[in-house]
């Protein structure tokens, strides 16, 4: 069961950490700001909910695990107000 | 050399760097995004020397409000920058400048290098009068028993630092209200995320706050987040500055201050001196000048955000 665990653990994270690479890639290489922005919150979004959803059976208790899906709930909340916050700067300075 | 030792090598060289590319930034909204960044950075560096207090003070504090404080100047200067090139002190005088920085860091440096190892600490001498304060969070029973008076004075410095900001007003505006008045932007992105996250960084506030006597946490981090939710509905036009004359307002300002002094003073009749708790009260005490201080803090920050009252009284 550990084992188990612990290779669900290790795929998620693996999962995780290749959407913040695949969303740096295209904060770097995309062509203009919306798709960068579009890649950017992408990454957040699901690189940090796989890295959350490995740690959870590591978390030890119910009270830690609810606060590590409370952190990636407010990253989400996050990443989304400033992803439109700074789509429609972009869109107001043309 | 473990997988650790190279992340820590990695992220010191990161905030370096951050730091290097805010300094060499042309712009200043840039420089402000870089400094933020290495706020950020830099509360990581303190998590790895296990300083957690310092580290929530450093995201907080040193790049969350400050952070929003140096973003509204830049927002402010941006009218006049692109203008003012001319006006650039002189090659020498900047390279006085660097060179004046360079030896200040050297120094630094030198000192930090001939510290005697192990360093002297007092953190035994701490640990072994924790049990009186009643505390289990040692820097908690530093700030607010064993040097509560530095503590205090901090608080007096944010007061005088809002008399400054508001001293600042223009003849006309005096007694009226800072930043925009309810309903000035109406903003779905912005009001939305004030509607749905106050309810539960208010929560967190206050955990922190109440944690603060034996985790890390504490009346400055919690009372940042309380004022970042202030600051949160203010900016999506939900509420509104008070103004300056409000009795209410001035009151919350100096009641962290002024309920510290006046435990303090208290001290000479109930304990052995000022600023000084009556054995087996000190950990009550603490938490209610703490209430009093996260109260004050968490008004304080948004007002100095606000900046001097820029709308007409109202009669």
């Amino acid at each position: 069961m550990n084992v188990l665990l612990d290779l669900f653990s290790v795929i998620a994270i693996c999962f995780g950490t290749f959407f913040f690479l695949a969303g740096t890639a295209g904060l770097l290489r995309f062509p203009d700001a919306l798709s960068r922005l579009h890649a950017l919150t992408k990454a957040d979004n699901l690189g940090v909910g796989l890295i959350v959803l490995g740690l959870l059976p590591h978390a030890g208790s119910l009270l830690a695990a609810l606060k590590l899906v409370a952190i990636w709930a407010l990253i989400q909340l996050a990443g989304a107000t400033s992803a439109q916050l700074i789509a429609r700067a972009i869109r107001r300075s043309g | 050399m473990s997988i650790l030792q190279i992340l820590d090598i990695g992220l010191a060289g990161l905030v370096l760097a951050v730091a290097a590319w805010t300094v060499f930034a042309r712009d200043a909204f840039a420089a402000v995004v870089g400094f933020v960044a290495y706020g950020l950075l830099l509360s990581l560096v303190w998590v790895r020397l296990f300083a957690v207090d310092v580290a929530l003070t450093e995201a907080a504090i040193g790049s969350g409000v400050t952070g929003v404080l140096l973003i509204g100047a830049a927002g402010r200067l941006r009218k006049v920058e692109a203008s003012r090139d001319d006006e650039l002190p002189g090659a020498s005088l900047r390279l006085f400048a660097a060179a004046l920085c360079i030896f200040v860091t050297l120094v630094l440096a030198g000192v930090v290098l001939s510290l005697p190892d192990p360093g002297p600490t007092l953190a035994p001498e701490a640990a072994r009068h924790l049990a009186e304060t009643g505390l289990g969070n040692p820097i908690t029973a530093v700030l607010l028993s064993y040097r509560s008076f530095d503590t205090m004075l901090e608080k007096v410095v944010l007061v005088l630092a809002v008399v400054g900001v508001w001293s600042l007003a223009a003849d006309q505006y005096w007694g009226g209200a800072a930043g925009n008045p309810r309903g000035a932007e109406p903003d779905g992105t912005r009001a939305l995320l004030a509607q749905v996250l106050p309810p539960l960084g208010i929560l967190i506030g206050i955990h922190m706050v109440w944690v603060g006597a034996d985790e890390p946490g504490g009346a400055f981090q919690g009372g940042a987040i309380l004022a970042a939710m202030w600051m949160i509905t203010m900016m999506a036009g939900l509420t509104e500055m008070p103004s300056i004359r409000s009795r209410l307002l001035r009151l919350v300002l100096v009641a962290g201050p002024a309920v510290f002094v006046a435990v303090g003073v208290a001290g000479v009749a109930f304990a052995s001196g000022v600023f000084a708790y009556p054995t087996g009260f000190a950990k009550p005490l603490i938490l209610f000048i703490e209430a009093f201080m996260t109260l004050s803090i968490a008004v304080t920050l948004p007002v100095l955000v606000a900046g001097p009252p820029k709308r007409l009284r109202q009669q």
